[in-house]
């Protein structure tokens, strides 16, 4: 049965590299369309990236609600994968905005919400680390997953939309295509989508994994 | 049934009355704001040195004076309480509800007096070119309420943590940046010629939504901060 996922993952991948290079780019009709094919990984890891947060904050919710500490450990290690999908995010954009913007950094209302996305889950792990006792560190830090998660839905869907930018999408943008995807786009696209949702799940399985094997091992110890 | 529902206002005011009694006698946190205010008020017209700042300009300088003036007051709240050692009979004595309402309506005292003393100091030292007062006051009320919301749980966690020092400006800034871009916004919209209080409806909206959801949350996680 795993087997099958990690041969499934495999052939998307092939066929997402395959299709981002080989097929016609994702927007046409826009200056420099070559740029755009970084979309079928840019996208893919920003909205992982939200999944990963979502995912912390239910794992923060379930500690909250039946105080298993087994919970607040799945909750950060969805941080930690989603603060990694998030620094992705943020390259893969900064090297976009260099070549079709002209600048690695332009303080667009999309880069500047993932870059609070980034905050919010370092001042995360700041909490963790200023926390000593185990279960308060859990509580406080499911509650603080919960703020970040609002904030970060105000930073990423709200706030974006009331302002214009350079962002394709984003009011103001003259060059926004993204409704109109080309149907070559959607069939890497979709694949692309799917592969790194797959590939979070996977690591997140397995650091799961790992963590509890620690924690067998250091009982066993003491 | 009726007699609870009549305690529980009475219950956050005792609170309010007993953190206004022990502001009265330290004045720490009075103190700490009006300090902050004064200092990042004339450190920011010193530095200038007499050049005019445009408008834009001015909304942003005085959202970042009062989020630090703030940072400064409104996170010793419950730290004084762990610290005094009273936040164990404060347990006790009341029901975590009305503790969170109590902190939460001293910090918007606090936050309004802030407000009262920074706005006319900075239009002295700086100067603020208003041009639609209506949409101006009303984007600092809503802003000083959503900051007074989000404050007032993030020091509860602070208080609760074993390292106190610089903890509160590190975890509220993520969390009260969406309330600063659009007070900030809300700020430009009613300086800038010809504002009419209509133009600035969407950040109005965005931070009356902002300061409901975070007063929900915190009224609904605070229990889980305060007792353990």
């Amino acid at each position: 049965m795993h087997m099958i996922w990690k041969l499934l993952v495999f052939v998307l991948f092939i066929w997402v590299i395959v299709g981002a290079w080989l097929f016609e780019p994702p927007m046409m009709g826009v200056e420099g369309p070559e740029v755009y094919r970084i979309f079928y990984f840019h996208v893919p890891v920003a909205l992982v990236t939200f999944f990963a947060y979502g995912l912390a904050m239910y794992n923060g919710l379930m500690y909250l609600n039946n105080r298993r500490l087994e919970y607040d450990s799945r909750s950060a290690l969805a941080a930690a994968l989603g603060t990694i999908f998030c620094a992705l995010a943020t390259l893969s954009g900064s090297v976009f905005a260099k070549f079709a913007w002209g600048s690695f950094w332009n303080w667009d209302p999309r880069e500047t919400s993932i870059v609070v996305l980034l905050l919010v889950y370092l001042a995360y792990f700041a909490l963790r680390s200023a926390v000593i006792d185990a279960e308060r560190k859990a509580a406080l830090s499911a509650v603080y997953s919960i703020l970040g998660f609002i904030s970060a839905v105000f930073t990423i869907f709200i706030w974006p939309r009331l302002t214009p930018g350079l962002h394709p999408g984003a009011p103001g943008d003259s060059s926004g295509r993204f409704i109109s995807m080309s149907t070559t786009a959607t069939i890497v696209f979709i694949p692309s989508l799917l592969a790194f949702i797959i590939l979070f799940v996977w690591m997140y399985l397995l650091s799961v994994r790992i963590n509890r094997l620690e924690q067998d091992r250091a009982e066993r110890e003491t | 049934m009726r007699r609870s529902s009549s305690t529980w206002p009475t219950r956050s005011l005792a609170v309010l009355a007993k953190d206004i009694k022990s502001e009265l006698r330290t004045r720490y946190a009075v103190g700490a704001i009006v300090m902050f205010a004064a200092v990042t008020v004339v450190a920011v017209g010193f530095s200038l040195g007499g050049i005019a700042l445009d408008t834009n300009l001015q909304a942003i300088m005085l959202w970042l004076s009062i989020y630090f003036a703030s940072a400064a007051g409104l996170g010793q709240g419950f730290i004084k309480e762990e610290e005094a050692k009273t936040s164990l009979s404060l347990r006790i004595y009341a029901p975590s509800g009305a503790v969170y309402n109590g902190k939460l309506l001293f910090n918007l005292i606090i936050l309004t007096g802030l407000g009262l003393l920074i706005v006319p100091l900075f239009a002295l030292l700086i100067g603020l070119n208003v041009v639609s007062y209506s949409l101006f006051l009303t984007i600092l009320t809503a802003g000083l309420i959503g900051l007074a919301c989000t404050t007032t749980l993030i020091a509860a966690i602070v208080a609760r943590a074993a390292v106190k020092g610089t903890l509160f400006t590190v975890l509220a800034f993520p969390i009260i940046l969406p309330l600063l871009i659009l007070a900030v916004k809300g700020t430009q919209k009613a300086m800038s010629a010809g504002a009419r209080f209509s133009d600035g409806l969407g950040e109005l909206q965005g931070l009356s939504s902002y300061s409901v959801v975070m007063l929900i949350a915190g009224m609904l996680l605070f229990d889980y901060v305060w007792n353990d």
